[in-house]
């Protein structure tokens, strides 16, 4: 049995690797900038890379803001991945301010420049780092569910996507002694920050663990 | 605590992976998808690879076997060799490569850093850098596995690129590179406390201390093993092992 997937392909990036990973979980995966395709999908993939403010504009000059914002009311399986994470926030602080999807209330701003003892470290954060469950968060039934924590996987960022009600922070990772937000959810919308086509056999885990939502 | 990533470097005269010493005298190791493949069942945080001939031939030919890598690899894949314009850039990506390392075409054209940096964000823009020690202190950067001279200082070519866009730094020492003697450790700290950018050390891993020296004297965010990978001197599990025996946080490989 394969199950059928929508990647938002909307001009951002390299999307061969999401959709090899989907293909390499049994996925049926269809690329597409068809805001009727994105409405109707049974599952949504929304990528995104570079700066929040072109990624917004790159949907919006499709039409796709809306597709998306309808898929989302019908509560069907929606995974965003790094920007497209970052997106399902209402903004960003990122080069200005910037309106997101607005599906999570919550704003997108810096990773702390310095450690917790104040020193420079890197921005932005390259690199793999262990998942940890948040107080608030339940992984059974989320894209984590079949994820133990402490599991690493591959992130690339600047800015992070906070939530305003903890309850929708899934899981963090530890940057120098800060919390930064690994992935996000409300109901069957999930987000993630780091990239599970890039995190392999636990990246491969989330994918598919996603296609069984 | 940060994780330090370990990046498997494949240099590759088509069709083989090959090694040198001192990026020169090269000996074949085999075939480099089924090596690729290899170290990213063993763990790999990353794979690097550089198509050592392509600035002769002027292109990059490793796009087959990118393709092909990445039907099964599903980790961070760089590949450098021969990238010239923001055009080649986006040929890599389409083979399934996530960043490229430029090296010649940046020292002749260093906007190009920028170009690719806005093109397909910072992330993506690795320079590479191949630095030569100099006899009267510090180190030059070269190109062309360390023939051609280019008269920069790699310290202060790495700051600029890093100001012009690069989202890391590759830094290989020729003078070290396939010795098992060590990284250049003053070179990786000289890079490393000149940029806010990662840190990528290069060439001489030898063994487990090595890999430690980077890191802690070094300063280096991620180390290029090939050498000893590549003989079966050591493997992943090794390294990673030993490096978190000195204190060194590394991937919790599933």
């Amino acid at each position: 049995m394969t199950t059928d997937v929508v990647v938002a392909d909307y001009g951002i990036g390299n999307l061969l690797s999401v959709r090899r990973a989907l293909e390499h979980c049994g996925a049926t995966v269809e690329m597409s900038d068809d805001p009727q395709r994105v409405m109707d999908a049974d599952r949504l993939v929304v990528p995104g890379v570079g700066a929040f403010g072109d990624c917004v504009g790159e949907l919006e000059a499709r039409g796709l803001m809306a597709p998306i914002l309808e898929f989302a009311r019908r509560e069907r399986p929606f995974l965003g991945i790094c920007v497209g994470m970052q997106m399902m926030l209402e903004v960003s602080e990122e080069f200005g301010l910037h309106r997101g999807l607005g599906l999570i209330p919550g704003r997108v701003s810096a990773i702390p420049a310095e450690d917790a003892d104040g020193k420079p470290h890197k921005v932005p954060f390259i690199g793999w780092a262990s998942l940890d469950a948040t107080p608030a968060s339940d992984w059974s039934d989320s894209i984590l569910g079949t994820t133990p924590p402490g599991s690493a996987v591959y992130f690339v960022h600047s800015y992070g996507a906070y939530p305003d009600d903890p309850s929708a922070l899934l899981a963090t990772y530890d940057y120098d002694g800060a919390r930064i937000p690994a992935a996000i959810r409300s109901g069957s919308l999930f987000g993630c920050q780091f990239h599970p086509e890039k995190s392999g056999d636990v990246g491969l885990r989330i994918l598919s663990r996603f296609l069984a939502l | 605590m940060r994780n330090v990533r370990l990046i498997a470097r494949l240099d590759i005269k088509a069709p083989n992976l090959i090694k040198g010493v001192r990026l020169e005298g090269l000996r074949k190791i085999g075939d480099p998808g089924e090596h690729a493949r290899r170290y990213y069942a063993e763990g790999a945080d990353e794979l690097l690879y550089m198509d050592i001939v392509a600035s002769l031939y002027q292109r990059n030919s490793l796009g087959d076997l990118l393709r092909q890598v990445a039907q099964s690899v599903f980790i961070p894949m760089t590949v450098g060799g021969g990238i010239r314009s923001v055009a080649d850039v986006e040929d890599m990506l389409r083979c399934g490569a996530d960043k490229v390392a430029i090296n010649t075409a940046a020292t002749r054209n260093p906007q190009l850093i920028s170009e690719v940096a806005k093109r397909f964000g910072s992330q993506c823009m690795v320079l590479s850098i191949e630095a030569k020690r100099r006899p009267s202190g510090g180190w030059e950067a070269y190109t062309d596995n360390g023939r051609e001279h280019t008269g920069l200082d790699a310290v202060e070519w790495a700051r600029r690129g890093a100001d012009l866009g690069a989202g890391e730094i590759l830094v290989t020492s020729v003078d070290q590179e396939g010795t098992r003697k060590g990284f250049d450790v003053a070179l990786c700290r000289a890079v490393a406390s000149a940029v806010r950018i990662p840190v990528i050390a290069s060439g001489g891993l030898g063994g487990p201390a090595h890999l430690v020296e980077a890191v802690t004297d070094g300063l280096a965010d991620a180390v290029a093993v090939a050498d000893a990978l590549h003989y079966k001197r050591h493997s992943l599990a090794d390294l990673r092992a030993a490096a978190r025996a000195s204190g060194i946080a590394m991937r919790n490989a599933a």
